[in-house]
């Protein structure tokens, strides 16, 4: 069977859910291979096997940590070089499109981005789907030249298990000079905390300019905690300096696509619609009857989120106990 | 220093965009402008020239003949020059294609140091500042929400995927700035006067040596099958608060089981 190759996102060999969710897209296509770089191989392999990695590809080299994005370029190109594969997955973030774009270019492959799910076309080949126009519309496309190298959405399928033993395999890789050209002087890992990441949490709960300062957030953080979710904000509560950037749902944020979105004192903007719109249940809370965001609600409760969602919370708790 | 900001006119955002029966985004029906995030390119460029001496700014747009206006709305911002690469073969052309047309001009131009912004608003693939750099073989500094050129190197802070990066390379480069990077200007009556006489100049494929075959619909490494509308999502039950409304809000996610 074809190898899938799939990159995997990690820090020091903790994997991120989004790559057991490429992983179990791969299997639809082929077997799927892993690409592990830097540190944290140890860590790393049991769970890549337990999703279905049947070979993990080890670049255990500091060019990978020390500079941008391009080490990673080289490395998958050498290796797709060797193995032929007839897919290459990456995840969707900044850095898993860069090298996408770079390695297609190279490979002289097609490229498709964002996908939200990939299915098999009748020549075995694969077929994307991407969310496009503020996901108003859903595209299917096909890759016509070389190998398809295809970036994925978090959350596109729940990640299923498929357990296997892999062979390990570690790669030298020959860096080019661009590849060395822009140095990481730092890097601060973005701090996890205790509740879920925003794009793997199965419920969100968003606060925007009607929550009228960064202490009010904590509600929000109230209302989040009662339902185990992730906590988002709009640009405007962002701009503002109440909530952290990496919590910004929408076009130039985060897309979000969770069984749940709850919208506090957020209007629904075209660019914020941008990164919920295709959230399953979309629940919202704000004064202004007329406010878009209540367009897209199953749910709309026109009123004051300093009234609602205190009395949301206490009422969860009160039917918990 | 000669500075090449990467501009896109693109089908406005706020209103409601269509593709054409090909799969193509259809351009005749809505209103176009200079994409949003390309304005903070923009921005950094004029306050890069305005912090030195002898910096040269330049805008470059690939688009039909109607993407002169995003290189105008530029120029009234502030800047020195224009170039409008249009030719009928290179519509339908993906990012490839796209790349392969700027790079030749940014190449036949000159350049040090060239600017883009993080995604068009249309395609927003996000890919087209990296290919750049991969076609002119110089280091991409993607992302950057905090920018610095000084004696040339561009040092930057990065919101990577998973972490928050300080990153620094040396000109030429390739840099691509997100909408933190800095408020952009409006552009003054003075400035729209201005740009009215700046000089814009239109090149087609055969100025930079590229073939039609090259880039269009027949070079596309990608084929659209489908695109639909999704079903517009019902609109669900409004309720006025009237003292219990957060109690209705918990009873509708109770049944739902989200709670
Ligand atoms: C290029 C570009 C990219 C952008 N990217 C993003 C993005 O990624 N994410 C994003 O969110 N925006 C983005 N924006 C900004 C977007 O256009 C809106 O400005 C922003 O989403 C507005 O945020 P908001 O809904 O919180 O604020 P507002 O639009 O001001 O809405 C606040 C809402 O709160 C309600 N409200 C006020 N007080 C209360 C109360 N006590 N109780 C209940 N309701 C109350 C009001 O009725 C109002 O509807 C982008 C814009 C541009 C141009
Ligand atoms: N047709 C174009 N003309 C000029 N610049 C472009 C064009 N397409 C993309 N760009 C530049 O590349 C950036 C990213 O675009 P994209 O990769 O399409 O999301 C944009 O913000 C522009 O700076």
């Amino acid at each position: 069977m074809a190898e899938i190759l799939v990159l995997v996102d990690h820090t020091a060999g903790v994997v991120r859910k989004p790559t057991l969710e490429l992983l179990t897209l791969a299997r639809r296509l082929g077997e799927p291979t892993a690409v592990l770089l830097g540190p944290g191989a140890d860590t790393a392999t049991e769970v890549l096997g337990r999703f279905g990695a049947h070979k993990v590809y080890l670049v255990d080299a500091p060019e990978v940590e020390e500079f941008l994005v391009t080490p990673a370029v080289d490395a998958l190109a050498q290796i797709a070089e060797g193995t032929a594969p007839a897919a290459i997955l990456l995840p969707s973030g900044p850095d898993g499109k860069e090298i996408a774009a770079r390695l297609a270019l190279r490979l002289g492959s097609g490229l498709v981005t964002d996908a939200v799910d990939i299915t098999v076309g009748a020549d075995g080949r694969p077929v994307t789907e991407q969310s496009a126009f503020a996901a108003t519309y859903r595209v299917t496309a096909q890759i016509t030249r070389g190998t398809p190298v295809i970036t994925v959405k978090p959350n596109a399928v729940a990640p299923e298990p498929s357990p296997v033993t892999p062979e390990l395999e570690k790669r030298d890789i020959t860096f080019g000079p661009v590849s060395t050209a822009v140095r990481v002087l730092s890097r601060t890992p973005r701090e996890r905390g205790d509740r879920p990441e925003l794009t793997e949490a199965d419920i969100v709960v968003s606060g925007g300019r009607g929550v009228n300062g960064a202490e009010n957030f904590a509600l929000i953080e109230r209302v989040a905690d009662t339902l185990g979710a992730a906590v988002g904000a709009s640009r405007a509560a962002v701009d503002a300096g109440w909530y952290p950037h990496s919590h910004q749902v929408g076009q130039t944020g985060t897309q979000v696509s969770p069984q749940l979105y709850l919208a506090a004192g957020i209007s629904g903007a075209i660019q914020h619609r941008a990164g919920m719109q295709t959230s399953k249940t979309i629940v919202a809370v704000n004064k202004d009857a007329d406010a878009p965001i209540f367009e897209l609600a199953d749910y709309g409760v026109v009123g004051d989120l300093f009234q609602v969602l205190p009395q949301l919370a206490e009422e969860i708790e009160r039917r918990r106990s | 220093m000669k500075i090449v900001v990467c501009v896109k006119h693109v089908p406005d955002a706020t209103a409601d965009r269509t593709f054409t029966e090909d799969g193509t985004t259809d351009r005749a029906s809505v209103d176009s402008l200079l994409s949003e995030l390309d304005e903070y390119a923009v921005e950094q460029a004029l306050r890069i020239a305005e912090s030195g001496s002898d910096v040269q700014v330049s805008y470059l747009t690939v688009g039909p003949d109607d993407a002169k206006d995003a290189l105008r709305k530029a120029l009234a911002m502030g800047g020195d020059s224009a170039l409008h690469v249009a030719d009928e073969d290179i519509e339908g052309s993906d990012v490839f294609a796209t790349s392969l047309v700027l790079a030749r001009a940014i190449e036949r131009h000159g350049f040090d140091l060239v600017l883009c912004g993080m995604a068009s608003t249309d395609g927003g693939s996000a890919v087209v500042p990296a290919l750049l750099a991969e076609r002119l073989g110089v280091p991409a500094v993607t992302h950057i929400e905090e920018l610095t050129v000084e004696d040339g190197t561009v040092t930057g802070r990065r919101e990577g995927d998973s972490a928050t990066e300080r990153v620094q390379g040396t000109l030429p480069a390739v840099v691509s700035v997100t909408d933190r990077s800095g408020d952009a200007r409006y552009p003054s009556f003075k400035g729209i006067m201005a740009a009215k006489k700046k000089p814009l100049e239109t090149l087609g494929l055969a100025d930079l040596g590229i073939d039609a075959g090259q880039v269009g619909r027949t070079a596309a490494r990608s084929a659209v099958d489908t695109a639909t509308r999704r079903p517009p999502r019902t609109k669900g039950e409004l309720v006025s608060d009237d003292g219990t409304g957060g109690v209705g809000l918990a009873a509708f996610l109770t049944a739902k089981k989200f709670a």
